[in-house]
């Protein structure tokens, strides 16, 4: 269907939006890959070429290197693995026939507005907090011991505050996909015989598939850089280190630019790695 | 089309607002203490004496070390007077990287400033940053409660005599805790608090050769001690509590004893904010009687990066903020158990002070630090709860990261140590020093 | 899927639905409500739920403090500006995308997606000294840019997979009857992508409302967003929940407000091509 002509104008039209990527992600990239081959210290005054790998040697010979990538990971999966399955549930639940649906649908969306700072001020002072937090109460109330959370439970805490935000967005997307799902399909399979498991297994888990994909496509994005929440929560204590928040100790409290910017190097491969891989997947749900 | 037009708006919009910044408005930016915000809400007496405008920008602390950093080593101008402290002030005065307070007016009096806190803000005799509020570290503590448990707080106690007194005071079913210490990971809150510690203990951070000592018998003293007294007497979640948390618990009524900056005297016995207000006694840092207490020094001082455009109104403001009679009008205003403390020697001479409960404990911990000869053992750095130099606070924060792990329970002290010791290495190597 | 229920059973999930609902959203409930209490009341063991003294003083400390209306108005310009500008970049793109695939299509928007991952820590010190030495730092110029840059991967994928399900007949005919490109894509295709549009918008603004990192970096006074204005508030001495309430509300309820009253459109376009 496409002529010559049109399949021009839509190069051109791409284009903007090409090289403004294009620019955005090499001019900062290529700067950070030489600050990465220099001494750059600046509460040194140290500016200089070159010191070759060392910045790479020391940044992956680091004590806190694995463990970072490890937790980056961690804390990943779990956000992930609660927003997807609780997502499911939530979407199920909300495509129930309920009274009131529209304002529980709105009660449910809501934590995705709330910034990321604010979520994790609020959940830190005011639930998590040991002696004044609500969650104390609570087990005070039910006789038990307060647990401090960010100390006993550090990354669990984060996954759950970073879920709580995400989880609405999760909730969406599923929601959107099984209201497309065929009720009479379900309706055939009941007279079939088929159990509530079965037809959750068979028929509306293939269905969300698709879904499910997206969800974890785009949550991956935003997760792999989490920033505020660690920042305030515990900064980095008690293992809860990841990749970015290294990194940001090495490039803004440490004022090693260049042992920072070998770390950035390494984030944006491991970046890449991971996207490759989910667009792979990605990529062949979509094509279907 | 409509798009585009809203496009065309926005951009005149940000031109304006841009181009709207006058040439009399000074950018401050500030940390967001009491005394900080205090002084913003009188900053109306400095523009209708001068006629400048001032433009604040209050960052919680660590936003604040950020930003302020980042722009000093890029010279992003961004700020004509920034708040800086004790540690900061030696760098990065010694880099050019801030203008020299030496032509302040005669009225300023600068020999009127406290030499510990003038010393820790000039490089080689030269002022670089004017010290809006001074502190040191010292005891507050609950006199109710210490006479309940039966015992008496000297004027200057020993550890053995707080760890004592700290657990007969403890009543956990009740919320109460003996003593309330910094746990919070970083190198301005825990490490200030144990590097001080540390002192007392006979530890150092750096042997003359700067080898780190973390593996020495006395830094395993001080943790062992600390974390130990912590989990016997100190309140649930105190590896996340820094100086506001603690505060907060010692003002509803739930430590006993508190160690920790001599500013938050004033908070703690100010009736509005807290509620044990009439039962707060002081006492000296403690020590273990190796000759050095662990009291710190410390400063919040206003400096004005090299650079500016401003240079000459800013040189204005820091002389209002930081002059004798800032202190009058806050007294005026609010009373002299909030004016901004040790910074200036004629505060702590003036008769309406005296009668502070804490003025002379504060002057008596500011006297006693010192910076200079901070250790038993002799060490090539200057500070008493930091080594001023540039890699300290990376590697402070990381060491304190694994302190706080093993006061959360999570590690062992000799785990802890260890790393300690593995980090310290690892950025002192890189830092070029071995 | 109108399937005919009890109303037993239908009673049973309107009440497990609301209960999760309330619980999700308590959170906010309780920051509302802890934003007109004393510092006193907002630590009351056992805590206080309706019954304290509702008072707006903490209001009054937090606007006295912080300029409260300049935050929200740049918070408003940086976020609306930043989507208007991606929208402008991304619908021709996307377009192209969608209606004229080419062998590397599907690799240049998976290629987009993957810069979103770029840490932004990690090239803090190159877009610092590049801001510098254009001399842009603290405009909404820098601001608006830098969101763009940031959200344009996504903005670009939500369109393009919209795009995607409208039937190509249509554009055809619409080339039949002698269309130009320009006005195949204004009069015919912008209509019938309104839907996909506006959830972008949407989706967008509430992004760039909530970035955290670029806007606190990046700005000092005059286009510092509410982002900033929080970051003041974080850790103040002594007891704070209240004050920290209140500045939280007032830094959330305008998105919070925006986010309900145009839920269906957001939540109309928001399929990410999830659902065929």
């Amino acid at each position: 269907m496409a002529t010559q002509h049109s399949r021009s104008a839509a190069r051109l039209m791409m284009t903007p939006a090409v090289i403004l990527l294009l620019g955005w992600m090499l001019v900062p990239l290529v700067m950070t890959l030489y600050f990465s081959f220099l001494d750059y210290r600046p509460l040194r005054g140290a500016f200089d070429c070159c010191v070759g790998f060392d910045n790479y040697v020391r940044f992956f010979t680091s004590s806190s290197f694995w463990p970072s990538v490890l937790t980056t990971l961690q804390m990943v999966g779990g956000v992930l693995a609660i927003t997807v399955i609780g997502g499911i549930f939530l979407a199920m639940l909300l495509d129930q026939p309920i009274w009131g649906q529209g304002v529980v649908r709105i009660l449910v969306i809501a934590p995705f507005f709330v910034m990321p700072t604010v979520s994790a001020l609020v959940w830190k002072n005011m639930f998590m907090n040991p002696v004044n937090g609500l969650f104390a109460y609570l087990w005070k109330f039910f006789g038990l011991t307060p647990i401090d959370w960010l100390s006993e439970l550090p990354l669990f805490s984060i996954i759950f505050i970073v879920s709580w935000q995400w989880l609405p967005f999760a909730t969406l997307i599923l929601l959107t996909a099984i209201q497309s799902l065929d009720g009479e399909q379900l309706e055939a399979a009941e007279m079939d015989g088929a159990g509530v498991v079965n037809r959750f297994v068979y028929i509306v888990l293939p269905h969300l598939a698709r879904a499910i994909t997206v969800v974890i496509l785009i949550q991956t994005i935003f997760l792999l850089s989490i920033f505020a929440e660690v920042f305030v929560t515990t900064g980095g204590s008690f293992g809860t280190r990841t990749l970015t928040y290294l990194i940001y100790q090495r490039v803004i409290e440490s004022q090693n630019i260049g042992l920072g910017s070998a770390g950035g190097i390494f984030a944006v491969i491991l970046a890449n790695i991971i996207a490759i891989f989910l667009m792979k997947i990605v990529g062949r749900n979509l094509d279907r | 089309m409509l798009s585009s037009k809203m496009l065309g708006l926005t951009t005149a919009i940000a031109l304006v607002a841009t181009s709207g910044a006058l040439a009399e408005t000074l950018t401050i930016a500030t940390v967001n203490n009491g005394d900080m915000i205090r002084m913003q809400g009188l900053t109306d007496d400095f523009t209708s004496k001068t006629g400048i405008d001032v433009e604040w920008v209050t960052l919680e602390e660590n936003v604040l070390r950020q930003r302020v950093t980042t722009d000093i080593t890029t010279k992003g101008g961004q700020f004509d007077i920034m708040t800086i402290g004790m540690y900061e002030t030696p760098i990065w005065g010694a880099n050019d990287w801030l203008v020299p307070l030496d032509d302040l007016s005669a009225d300023y009096d600068v020999d009127d400033i406290l030499p510990a806190m003038r010393g820790g803000l000039s490089v080689e005799g030269t002022l670089y940053a004017a010290p809006f509020y001074g502190e040191s570290s010292m005891i507050m503590y609950r006199t109710d409660l210490m006479e309940a448990a039966g015992m008496e707080m000297p004027d200057a106690p020993t550890w053995d005599f707080v760890a004592e007194a700290a657990r007969a005071m403890t009543d956990k079913d009740n919320e109460i805790y003996g003593i309330c210490l910094r746990g919070k990971a970083g190198w301005g809150e825990n490490m200030a608090f144990l590097t001080a510690t540390s002192n007392a203990f006979g530890a150092r951070w750096f042997d003359e050769n700067w080898n780190p000592q973390f593996d020495s018998p006395q830094w395993k003293e001080t943790l062992e001690f600390y974390v130990n007294l912590m989990n016997d007497a100190g309140p649930p979640g105190a590896a996340n509590n820094g100086f506001n948390e603690n505060l907060a618990l010692f003002q509803q009524g739930k430590c006993g004893m508190w160690i920790d900056a001599t500013v938050a005297a004033s908070f703690v016995t100010n009736p509005d904010d807290s509620t044990v207000a009439d039962s707060v006694g002081f006492a000296l840092a403690p020590d273990t009687g190796l000759g050095k207490r662990g009291n710190w020094l410390w400063a919040w001082a206003l400096a004005i990066p090299a650079g500016t455009q401003q240079e000459s109104e800013a040189k204005q403001f820091i002389e209002w903020a930081t002059s004798k009679d800032y202190i009058e009008l806050v007294a005026e205003n609010e009373g002299w158990a909030n004016v901004p403390p040790g910074a200036r020697t004629s505060l702590y001479e003036n008769p309406n002070y005296k009668d502070i409960p804490f003025a002379q404990m504060t002057l008596q911990s500011i006297l006693s630090a010192d910076p200079t000869n901070p250790t038993v053992d002799p060490v090539p750095y200057v500070g008493v709860q930091f080594a001023a130099i540039p890699e300290f606070a990376g590697m402070a924060t990381q060491v304190g990261q694994e302190f706080s792990a093993a006061l959360a329970g999570q590690q062992s002290v000799d785990e802890a140590l260890a790393k300690a010791q593995a980090i310290a290495t690892e950025e002192m190597e890189a830092a070029g020093y071995l | 899927m109108a399937r005919a229920v009890s109303t037993r059973k239908r009673a049973i999930y309107t009440v497990i639905a609301w209960t999760i609902g309330l619980l999700i959203f308590f959170p906010i409930l309780w920051i509302f409500l802890t934003s007109f209490k004393t510092e006193a009341d907002a630590i009351a063991d056992p805590p206080l739920f309706f019954f304290f003294d509702w008072t707006t003083e903490n209001y009054g400390i937090v606007q006295e403090r912080s300029n409260y209306l300049r935050f929200l108005y740049n918070s408003i310009i940086i976020s609306v500006g930043s989507t208007i500008l991606g929208l402008l970049i991304a619908v021709p793109a996307a377009w192209s995308m969608a209606f004229v695939p080419g062998k590397r299509t599907k690799d240049i928007l998976l290629w987009m997606l993957s810069t979103k991952m770029l840490p932004a820590v990690g090239v803090l010190y190159p877009i610092v000294l590049i801001a510098r030495s254009l001399n842009i730092y603290d405009t909404y110029v820098l601001l608006i840019g830098v969101l763009t840059l940031i959200n344009l991967p996504i903005i670009v994928w939500m369109l393009y997979t919209y795009f995607k399900e409208i039937p190509v007949d249509i554009l055809e005919a619409a080339r039949m009857d002698g269309a130009s490109l320009r006005n195949e894509i204004l009069y015919v295709l912008t209509p019938m992508a309104l839907p996909g549009i506006a959830s972008t918008m949407l989706l967008n603004i509430i992004l760039a409302w909530n970035e955290a990192f670029w806007t606190l970096t990046l700005t000092t006074v005059d286009a510092a967003p509410l982002t900033a204005f929080i970051a003041s508030y974080s850790s103040p001495e002594g007891l704070f929940y209240a004050k920290l309430s209140a500045a939280s509300t007032m830094a959330i309820a305008p998105i919070l407000v925006m986010g309900w009253f145009s839920q269906k459109q957001l939540v109309r376009g928001l399929t990410f091509g999830a659902v065929k």
